[in-house]
């Protein structure tokens, strides 16, 4: 299946030359949904395994979480937010043809503003630092540290993501196999603001 | 480029923010007083969850998704949101 995105397909399959994908589409290659709804659980557990400490230490994890900077979460949700719906732009340029010269720019765009979120979280755990809170300060900080880090691994895999995605994205004639990478990377990054959508209000808000 | 950006997740985008700020100030200041951080933490629970299955369904679109991802990804937002109060709630 390499045809040029663009070219009307015979039947049996999917026309991508339009900007809504046709009913029952599966965005991506199946098989990244594998590792999306995996990934999506093994944080499932650690919001569980996080609720059931707090659980066990209520005060604590009340009173270590007024130490967060509330304002920076939401900010970083905002920023997440607006460079997902940049990419969900670029993935429609690039279904048309007339279009898809602003796919690349508007997956670069993503890729920068997703950037900011990176160094938004540097300059918060700096402040966490300087304030001489670490990991080790107690279980809140334990939590905290090993959520939002491990989210933060999961930004700066998705930034690579969009850079490849990208060289796709430049491409004037991409096959359908170039779009199902395109769109599998996409659903990637949007499931990392997904996950975030819940790491901030489960770390920063509820009390 | 007008083509591009008129689409439903446009509009999407715009409630998600307008979601972010509503929990933010929730988690902030929800104005139900000292004591009362249970409602508004459920709630806040219930914002996230309603997020998530816009980005699911719009950004990722899973609303033209065959039935049987869609239904995975609809029981994981329910199963979810039951998960996260149960936890917060009893545990």
């Amino acid at each position: 299946m390499t045809d040029v995105i663009g070219v009307p397909r015979s039947a049996g399959g999917a026309d991508r030359n339009t900007s809504e994908p046709s009913p029952r589409h599966v965005p991506g290659e199946p098989g990244i949904w594998v590792l999306l709804f995996g990934d999506m659980m093994v944080f499932t557990v650690l919001f569980t395994v996080y609720l059931h400490q707090r659980g066990a230490r209520p005060g604590l994890f009340a009173e270590s979480q007024g130490a967060l900077n509330r304002t920076l979460g939401a900010t970083n949700t905002l920023v997440l937010l607006t460079s997902s719906i940049l990419v969900v732009f670029a993935t429609r340029a690039l279904r048309r043809p007339e279009l898809r010269y602003l796919a690349r720019p508007l997956t670069l765009g993503g890729a920068a503003v997703g950037s900011c979120f990176v160094a938004i979280k540097a300059f918060e755990y700096h402040e966490k630092v300087a304030a001489g809170i670490t990991p080790s300060t107690n279980e809140f900080f334990m939590y905290y540290f090993v959520l939002t880090g491990l989210h933060l691994a999961h930004v700066i895999i998705g930034l690579i993501v969009l850079t490849v995605l990208s060289t796709l994205a430049g491409k004037p004639e991409p096959t359908s196999t170039h779009m199902a990478f395109f769109e599998g990377g996409a659903c990637f990054w949007h499931m990392v603001d997904l996950l975030w959508i819940v790491i901030f209000p489960l770390i920063f808000l509820v009390r | 480029m007008t083509a591009v950006v008129r689409t439903n997740a446009s509009l999407i985008w715009f409630v998600l923010c307008g979601l972010t700020v509503v929990s933010w100030a929730l988690g902030v200041d929800h104005g139900l007083g000292e004591g009362h951080h249970l409602p508004a933490s459920l709630a806040i629970f219930a914002v996230a969850i309603f997020k998530v299955r816009l980005v699911g369904l719009y950004f990722m679109e899973l609303k033209t998704a065959p039935r049987v991802l869609r239904g995975i990804f609809e029981g994981y937002c329910v199963g979810l949101l039951g998960l996260l109060i149960a936890m917060f709630v009893f545990a």
